[in-house]
């Protein structure tokens, strides 16, 4: 009964009348506490990449058959530890996590950078174009947004091959579209307030205004774009490492550990476990950063909680 | 209704072309003789010249690429390499797997989802709320394929109630559809939890409280049903996720579905199936795209008469 | 004095946000007789809409609340009922439209759907005998072809047609009181009009009360019989239309009617007056109140004690009162 009266009797509990005053500017300060520590993990995961050779106990290729298949903070004779364990080569699960790093946040990065300047490249011509340029573009929008991207990425990846930098190729379609139209829809609702201007204006300044106008409208959602991104296509490149598709063993990725992971389930839980996790944490910490920067740019979802 | 219907079936045939040009453009642009490519390795020479022809390699582009599609129609996807059967039927044998899996998480999530996001919007801020926020985060930052693993771990290794893989009953399906779900879940819980919050300040809500409306059935009428409109508008290309994922869960799994089925024939270069399954899978996608719009102007009387804007 | 149909006695609603406490209503008293049409008059902001939401506890409940008062409706006090009990009020016994036709109707059901709603809650009818009655609401509100309009929706009908529905939903189970919330405002002037003699003509047949809500003075001339002014969530002058036009006492309600074009300078106030009266200021924000009288930044005769006191609502002659020092 008590849950029925809440929102239109003006007789409420003690307790709710507190939630209630409270809940609201309690979820404000939570959501600025989240974003820092989803700050924190994404500076951690950078350091980690940058500085892996000097974190990681081990060399992530160092084969031991001696050690293989070793659980995690397991002690040699000899005095070598392995936090997390070790593979099925004998080789620490640690270290290759964090050499793992440097793939993820290397690909995730280079194509959000390569898919958002195709993505803003494509845009302008739509938006400023127009015609059947606009057209075709849209169509080819269309037209990729109608296959699964995953399995546009397989097929594409089993003509070009494995590899870092075919892997960046594919990867950076995956997000284009989301930039183009963004960009496009600014650029069209510039050209119609300037269109007037425009008859009196010289051609070269058009060009001129139409960047000084659509960048600081643009630059925002951007960033907030750009930080999902970079979380989902971190995930797509494990998944692809993941069957098998992505950066080619030996180098450590964290989906080619989970494949391992996998098959020594029975027998080695941490493989799996360890590298999934650290993708989890990444992720997250993008993730909470990206709401942070939504809430912090955007005035008005920030005050509506 | 007509002309909104008409324009998305339109839209819909043009995507079946882009998808045949693709995949033609697939085989035609991997490195190597696209005869040989479509042959098993040691295939005689006769063979080989037939296969030319057949795909009309003598021939323009255009000309290949009109026979392509002609043998698309006719129901020819090639015969695969590796178990010299013809590809549509082998994708066929594969598909019901998939689309279990596919639909099965659908339905998990959609039920999940839409009664939590709802209660979470009317508890805003309440440890209810809070707690369904925080599941929403974890939903969508945890990698279903790691998910499928720990629960393998979990509920097949550890503690052994459920198969830890392979077909079977449905009791192999739990675990899959259930790591396949999650990040669906999260995703609509949140759409419906701010669709709610939303309308439920809306002018017409309002109105139906003047009325004397219950304010469960003004929740659950009036404003659960324009959140629907929201949702079924992401509902299309989230199935394409799921489908994307449930290629990778079939290996999670070993479920013999269309995803293993692709992932086994890149990995044989057994080119045909390759195509034949792409063909497929992009073909259903757009079929589901074109039936979830016809459900939409079931639900959102507004889409029939107003002019068919791109959504 | 028979018993008024509505009526309103000390009403306290107030909102409490981060930034403090805003008396959105602080102690209005009104009666509504039966059959009887009252004005409520004021301007944006000075809390007319949030006592008729107080009415019928409409009031979104964080941030607002109902702090204190009475609102008896037959004798009986509303804000004693369950939600039970007040939801079998609302719809039933006592109306409410809006200002905005074009957002208050849920654009995916039909109308016939959305007006039948109410007859099937309060009056139990089956869905047939309910989209019959519709039919024939929609006919007294002047609607052409009902039949065909009731699987018709929103979108589909232009603003005055869609304020006509509102009424039809409102009235369709003749409600004793009528609480219409600046219903014309979003109108075209002529839908204005033509919207306002529908009311008036409903009222005759339904001895149906109505509190009219508006800013507009002209509105307030031709449909009203009794007038309520309001300012900054208190009541500052209460009479019938024509002593309130005649002569007002209230030096607010005397610069709203100078502020108003005419084109006969009938009040002896105005006559010689060619240029239109604007009040100076700006109206005060509800959570940072003056001290003492409301009004008396921005009046022109204001005294000492209008600074240090607020004056209470007195009775100056029959029927007409007034907050105000001057008329102490």
């Amino acid at each position: 009964m008590g849950a029925e009266r809440k929102q239109y009797s003006y007789r409420l509990s003690l307790g709710e009348r507190l939630r209630q005053r409270t809940g609201g500017p309690i979820r404000r300060l939570l959501r600025h506490r989240l974003a820092t520590v989803g700050t924190l993990l994404v500076l951690a995961a950078i350091v980690c990449a940058l500085a892996a050779p000097l974190l990681a106990p081990y060399d992530p290729l160092e084969q031991d058959l001696r050690f293989r298949l070793k659980p995690p903070l397991w002690r040699a004779p000899e005095g070598e530890k392995f936090l997390l364990g070790t593979d099925q080569f004998g080789r620490d699960v640690l270290s290759r996590i964090i050499f793992g790093s440097r793939v993820s946040l290397a690909v995730g990065t280079a194509s959000v950078l390569l898919g958002g300047s195709l993505g803003l490249f494509l845009g302008l011509c739509a938006g400023f174009f127009g015609g059947w340029i606009d057209d075709v573009i849209m169509r080819l929008a269309d037209v990729q947004l109608s296959f699964p991207f995953l399995i546009l990425a397989l097929c594409i990846i089993a003509i070009l091959g494995s590899g870092l930098i075919n892997l960046i190729i594919v990867l950076s379609l995956y997000g284009w579209v989301v930039y183009a139209r963004l960009i496009r829809a600014s650029v069209l609702s510039i050209k119609e307030i300037e269109y007037v201007q425009a008859a009196r204006a010289i051609g070269q300044s058009t060009a001129k205004i139409l960047v000084k106008h659509i960048l600081p409208n643009v630059i925002a959602p951007f960033f907030v774009i750009s930080s999902f991104q970079v979380a989902r296509i971190i995930i797509i490149e494990a998944s692809l490492g993941f069957l098998g598709l992505g950066v080619p063993p030996p180098t450590p990725t964290w989906g080619n550990m989970l494949s391992d992971g996998r098959e020594y389930l029975q027998e080695a839980w941490w493989i799996g476990t360890f590298p999934g996790l650290a993708i989890a944490v990444v992720v997250l910490g993008i993730n909470l950063l990206g709401d942070g920067l939504r809430d912090a740019l955007d005035p008005k979802t920030y005050l509506k909680s | 209704m007509k002309a909104y219907l008409l324009k998305r079936l339109a839209h819909g045939l043009l995507a079946i072309l882009g998808v045949l040009v693709v995949v033609f453009l697939l085989v035609r642009l991997t490195p190597g003789d696209p005869a040989l490519l479509m042959l098993p390795d040691l295939a005689p020479a006769d063979a080989v010249q037939a296969m030319r022809h057949q795909l009309g390699l003598d021939r323009s582009i255009l000309f290949q690429f009109l026979i392509f599609v002609k043998s698309v129609l006719s129901g020819n996807l090639g015969e695969s390499i590796f178990y010299r059967r013809d590809v549509l039927g082998l994708v066929v044998q594969a598909l019901p797997v998939t689309v279990t899996l596919t639909f099965g998480s659908m339905i998990i999530a959609l039920l999940v989802a839409i009664p939590t996001g709802v209660i979470s919007a009317t508890r805003q801020y309440s440890t209810y709320d809070n707690l369904t926020m925080i599941g929403v985060l974890l939903g969508q930052s945890v990698p279903t394929f790691w998910l499928g693993i720990m629960l393998i771990l979990f509920f097949a290794v550890l503690w052994p109630i459920l198969p830890t893989s392979g077909p079977g009953g449905w009791t192999h399906y739990v675990l899959p559809c259930l790591s396949l779900s999650t990040y669906m879940l999260a995703l609509i819980t949140r759409l419906t939890r701010s669709g709610m919050l939303e309308i439920l300040n809306e002018d017409y809500v309002r109105t139906a409280r003047a009325k004397g409306v219950t304010e469960k059935v003004v929740i659950s009428k009036h404003a659960l049903s324009n959140t629907m409109v929201q949702i079924v508008t992401v509902l299309g290309l989230q199935i394409g996720t799921l489908m994307g994922g449930a290629i990778i869960t079939e290996k999670v799994f070993a479920l013999p579905g269309v995803g293993t089925l692709i992932i086994q024939a890149i990995e044989l270069r057994d080119y045909p199936v390759v195509q034949g399954s792409v063909l497929m899978t992009a073909g259903l996608f757009v079929l589901i795209n074109f039936l979830v719009d016809v459900l939409y102007t079931y639900i959102d009387p507004r889409i029939s008469f107003a002019s068919p804007g791109s959504r | 004095m028979p018993l008024p149909v509505l009526r309103v006695q000390d009403l306290k609603t107030y909102f409490y946000t981060g930034a403090g406490v805003t008396r959105a209503v602080d102690q209005i008293s009104y009666d509504i007789g039966r059959g009887e049409i009252v004005g409520l008059v004021g301007e944006s902001g000075c809390g007319k809409t949030v006592s008729a939401l107080s009415i019928l506890q409409l009031i979104q409940s964080p941030p607002g609340r109902i702090v204190g008062g009475r609102i008896e409706l037959e004798g009986r006090n509303l804000l004693d009922l369950g939600t039970r009990e007040m939801e079998s009020v609302r719809g039933d016994q006592i109306s409410m439209i809006f200002q905005e036709p074009m957002s208050s109707l849920n654009p995916i059901f039909s109308i016939g759907e959305q007006v039948s709603e109410s007859l099937r809650i309060h009056r139990g009818l089956s869905k047939r005998a309910a989209l019959d009655q519709t039919v024939k609401m929609l006919e007294l509100v002047g609607i052409p072809s009902p039949e065909r309009r009731v699987s018709e929706y929103p979108h589909q009908m232009s603003g005055g047609m869609r304020q006509r529905v509102m009424i039809a939903m409102a009235l369709s189970c003749q409600p004793k009181v009528l609480i219409a919330d600046e219903p014309t405002t979003a109108l075209d002037v002529t839908i204005q009009a033509q919207i306002l003699e529908l009311m008036l003509s409903l009222r005759q047949e339904l001895n149906m009360a109505i509190l009219l809500i508006t800013h507009d003075l002209g509105v307030v001339a031709e449909t009203t019989e009794r007038v309520v002014v309001m300012y900054a969530g208190k009541v500052v002058e209460e009479a019938t239309a024509r002593t309130i036009f005649r002569s007002p006492l209230h030096p607010y309600t005397i610069g709203l009617l100078g502020s108003v074009p005419s084109l006969d300078n009938v009040t002896r106030e105005r006559r010689g007056r060619e240029r239109l009266q604007e009040i100076p200021g700006l109206v005060p924000s509800l959570d940072n109140l003056p001290a003492g009288c409301n009004f008396q930044p921005r009046c022109a005769r204001a005294m000492d004690v209008c600074l240090g006191q607020e004056p209470d609502l007195k009775e100056i002659e029959a029927g007409h009162l007034v907050r105000c020092w001057l008329h102490a």
